[in-house]
């Protein structure tokens, strides 16, 4: 059943040339043979989106695409997007900001799905149902999304929007 | 230096974040030992069954295959036949402890049967599928009522029956309350709830060092300490023998909380091989083998004055309990308590029967049965309105209990033998803010303008309580050594909660350092000498307050030790930015470092103030009872008759649990509770056919709350710190979901008055919502 097969591709900047079993996918792949853990597996059906990478640039589902298949192509995962100094992205940073965070297993996959939709809107700002529309592919069962989407409209929103519409605070007794 | 930002009761950043941001968490999965071997369980896959032949040849051949274990591998391992799990509980009739792996009867679809043992997962998938399994089919018990039938099959066949437990509450006189009442409404509810569904599934890996003499397991649990107590009794080593670490969890939700038969299996297995074992779930396992919630049946009669006075309820609930009894019989007891709620109940009576089904065991999830009571308490109390011809806010008001009633004791025996009692809150003024909030009093102009223009809008209601802050304990030590980093510990444990920034919050609060001065461990068996970890929204109450002591007690200490260090009196110093100084002479100062090598002892000599040795403290923060945290939710819907579909327009919180550590980590607790609730009622439902086998196994049949279909939760605060623990907090963790069904079903149900519909089931999909709307439709036309 082993099936080996060569691969060569260019994964957070850096050049990889492994043979690998035909019938692995990308995630167990970054996983387990290239230690790239940060990016999670959470249904290997293709529906959670935990495992969402870059591949040239495009979002896909890690787990729906095997290793072979990413011969030539250059692939992006979440241990690139912060700075080597460890500074975080800004999108990291406003994901901290706005609690858009909780276990953070559904967190790379998050990320990853920001960069892009960052990328693609081309500096048009975004609204709220467009922003939960790009999300809808992640999902995340601690936040109820909400601190994910602030931190979006943080960055790709209206400037000066105020994104909660209530008063979340201090509305005590 | 101190910062703002980290007192308590400030929305501190979380210490939690950076590593999980930069996709270096290191969760179960990601850890990887020299010569670690993996691991597949082979499960049945039918609902019932007798193995008539299990044979594991073929598979133990496979290159690359260790080992393949079946229940007569492990057995000798093992000091008793079945996993020695009993949560001790008064109801029940005959504990029905799990097998390791099946012996020889199968009892649910997902049931492990054998353990394959290979050099890769990839390897050990390929070996069981080798793997012969003959099995009898046995009539399958799907529906709890339908268990209790004296022609009934049996779920296990040792068993005499199927009804696993039986408990009741009874106080007041229900039947004289019934007996005299004006009026009497009988209702019967379907509720079904769902998985946990953290997005990590669970996993296990385990190690026995030989020289150490040490079985080390990591394990994705909620309760390490009961993890390693379970494997003490069932394996037969002693404490000193077993460690059990949690790394990053992905998430709990309850069903981490239960020990399943993979926690012992594992261990079981790196026993016998001498090599690191790994474990780790798949979705479909996570499906199938999982523990979650399932189906209750309540059937129920509520008397009440022409002024709608509750006078009383009572009924029965029938509770699908699945194949075993992993996790005692708290979740119905927990529904069943819930339904009273904040209002005034003179006489409630109800008979709780715990039914065997051929299921996965059910064991609680978010909100572990309480959103049922909630349900159907609120559900009758819509009847009563629309009975009365009165607003549903108006009925509701005129039950609530007052504050000037708190605290408020219910006659029903709780677990530990004390009596319910809520300690404080103040419902009628959370109903008002919640209604103003939402604009309850002009909604019907507005429903009357949309339903003009053809659209189907509704507002619900619902108000409830939760207790919180379980016991009866948590422990938190603190160590400072000369290296000067505060290290805190704690029994507690974190699933994505933010517990180690709410423990580093409070200590860091009385170094007066940042949260992220403060080092906190959880979940570490070595770490602490006890601990229970997460169930009930308690670790807020239960490891904040131990925090809190533990940081006062050690603050104390290293302030006595620098006052004789300095040679001053213990009145003239101050803890400033984490070092111990002379009240007006700054540079007069002693580090924390420096303290501790003072407490650390050098031979001959004395100890700073004859102190007891180190810098450090251990303490355990017993619960002087249960903490009410307590809501109203408001929810505006709109429903598309033609589709049943149903849109959130709008959802509003006003949330009470007492004095807030973290603002915003509450906040994250309470919104991401709410969708829970919300996938709960419109979208998850865990799905089985007449033979038991599960038909929604996969996220694209069994459906999670997406970032498109949920509102934005507005949350406001009310804060009735409570004088049950020092700090005053109560717990926030499930709250969130107890209410939104009752909310959304009021409003749903409310968008369709033209139709005259009455919803009584949980989940309310699509297509019940049009056979509703076709039955109502049937019965006005007849």
């Amino acid at each position: 059943m082993f099936d080996p097969r060569r691969v060569t591709l260019v994964v957070n900047g850096n050049p990889v040339d492994r043979m690998v079993d035909s019938r692995v996918h990308l995630a167990d792949f970054l996983r387990r043979d290239l230690k790239l853990t940060g990016t999670h597996l959470g249904c290997e059906h293709g529906v959670c989106g935990a495992c969402t990478i870059l591949v040239d640039g495009a979002s896909v589902r890690a787990c729906l695409m095997l290793a072979v298949q990413a011969d030539g192509r250059r692939i992006d995962t979440i241990e690139s997007v912060a700075g080597d100094d460890g500074i975080l992205h800004p999108i990291q940073e406003a994901l901290s900001r706005r609690h858009g965070l909780q276990c953070g297993y559904c967190t790379p996959g998050v990320v990853m799905t920001l960069l892009e939709l960052d990328r693609d809107r081309d500096g048009r700002s975004l609204s709220e149902p467009e922003i939960r529309a790009a999300l809808s592919g992640n999902l995340c069962r601690c936040t109820g999304y909400q601190g994910i989407v602030d931190a979006a409209l943080d960055l790709f929103g209206p400037k000066n929007i105020e994104t909660s519409t209530q008063p979340t605070h201090g509305s005590s007794t | 230096m101190g910062e703002a930002s980290s007192r308590i009761g400030t929305s501190a950043r979380r210490i939690e974040d950076a590593a999980l941001l930069r996709g270096a968490g290191r969760f179960l999965d990601d850890i990887v030992l020299p010569d670690l071997l993996e691991a597949t369980f082979l499960r049945s896959p039918v609902a019932h069954g007798l193995i008539r032949r299990l044979d594991v040849s073929a598979a133990r051949a496979l290159q690359g295959v260790h080992a393949v274990f079946t229940y007569a591998d492990l057995r000798p391992l093992m000091t008793s036949d079945r996993m020695p799990l009993a949560l001790p509980a008064a109801g029940l009739r005959f504990a029905v402890d799990p097998f390791v792996l099946a012996v020889d009867e199968v009892c649910y679809v997902g049931e492990p049967v054998a353990l394959v043992v290979a050099q890769t997962r990839r390897i050990a998938e390929d070996a069981a599928a080798l793997i012969t399994l003959d099995l009898e089919p046995l009539p399958a018990v799907v529906d709890p009522v339908d268990a209790l039938a004296a022609d009934a099959p049996k779920v296990r066949r040792e068993c005499p029956d199927n009804l696993v437990a039986r408990t009741r509450i009874d106080y007041g006189d229900a039947d004289a309350a019934f007996a005299q009442a004006p009026h009497v409404i009988g209702q019967q509810f379907r509720l079904s709830k769902g998985g946990g569904h953290s997005m990590e599934p669970r996993g296990v890996l385990a190690r026995f060092d030989e020289a150490e003499d040490l079985l080390t397991v990591w394990d994705s649990t909620q309760m390490p300490h009961r993890a390693k107590a379970i494997l003490v009794d069932a394996l037969g080593l002693s404490e000193r023998q077993i460690r059990v670490l949690t790394p990053d969890v992905g998430g709990g939700f309850g069903p981490k909380a239960v020990f399943h038969p993979e926690e012992l299996a594992i261990p079981a297995a790196a026993l016998l091989l001498r090599r690191p074992v790994k474990w780790v779930e798949d979705r479909f396992e996570s499906f199938t083998a999982t523990c979650g919630e399932r189906d209750q049946v309540w059937t129920m009669q509520v008397a009440f004055t022409q002024d709608a006075k509750l006078l009383g309820i009572r009924g029965t609930l029938r509770h699908d309990h699945g194949a075993s009894t992993p996790y005692g019989i708290a979740l119905p007891y927990n529904a069943a308590t819930n339904l009273i709620g904040p209002y005034v109940l003179p006489a409630y009576r109800i008979e709780i029967d715990l039914c065997m089904t051929n299921k996965t065991p059910s064991a609680p999830t978010r909100g572990a049965g309480r959103p049922q009571g909630t349900f159907v308490m609120e559900r009758l109390l819509d009847c009563m309105a629309r009975k009365l011809g009165l607003p549903r806010d108006e009925v509701r008001r005129r039950n609530l209990i007052a504050p000037s009633q708190m605290p408020y004791p219910i006659p029903v025996r709780q677990r530990d033998g004390s009596t319910m009692e809520y300690d404080t809150g103040d419902y009628p003024e959370c109903q008002a803010r919640a209604l103003k909030a939402a604009g309850w009093t002009d909604f019907s102009a507005r429903q009357a303008q949309a339903l003009s223009e053809g659209r189907y809008i509704g507002l619900g209601l619902a108000n409830y309580v939760e207790a919180t802050g379980r016991g009866p304990f948590e422990s938190v030590a603190i160590r400072i050594g000369p290296s000067g980093e505060i290290v805190a510990s704690t029994g507690a444990t974190a699933q994505g909660q933010g517990v180690k920034t709410m423990v580093a919050q409070i200590v860091a609060d009385a170094f007066d350092v940042a949260p992220q001065a403060v080092h906190v461990v959880t979940g570490d068996t070595s770490a602490t000498h006890a601990g229970l970890g997460a169930y009930a929204s308690r670790q807020a109450v239960t490891a904040g307050n131990a925090a809190h002591r533990a940081a006062r007690l050690i603050v104390e200490k290293a302030a006595t030790a620098a006052a004789e260090l300095l040679e001053v009196s213990r009145d003239d110093i101050e803890i400033v930015g984490g070092a111990c100084r002379v009240k007006g002479v700054p540079e007069q100062a002693r580090s924390l470092g420096e303290i501790a090598r003072a407490l650390a002892g050098t031979p001959g000599f004395a100890l700073p103030a004859n102190l007891p040795p180190g810098l450090s403290v251990a303490t355990d923060y017993m619960t002087a009872g249960l903490t009410y945290t307590n809501g109203t939710h408001l929810a505006e819907v709109e429903v598309d008759p033609e589709t049943g579909g149903v849109t959130i327009l709008r959802y509003v919180v006003v949330h009470d649990c007492g004095r807030m550590i973290n603002p915003m980590m509450v906040e994250g607790q309470v919104i991401g509770g709410v969708v829970h609730g919300i996938g709960a009622t419109l979208f998850e439902w865990m799905r089985y056919d007449a033979e038991g086998q599960p038909l929604s196994v996969t996220y694209a049949d069994y459906l999670l709350p997406t970032a498109d279909v949920v509102p934005r939760i507005e949350i406001h605060h009310m804060e009735s710190p409570t004088p049950l623990n020092p700090l005053g907090v109560k717990g926030a963790a499930e709250s969130g979901t107890i209410g939104a069904p009752s909310a959304l079903v009021s409003a749903v149900e409310d968008a369709l008055r033209p139709f005259g519909v009455t919803i009584t089931d949980l989940p309310v999909t699509p297509p019940a919502l049009r056979r509703l709307m076709r039955a109502a439709a049937a019965r006005s036309a007849a």
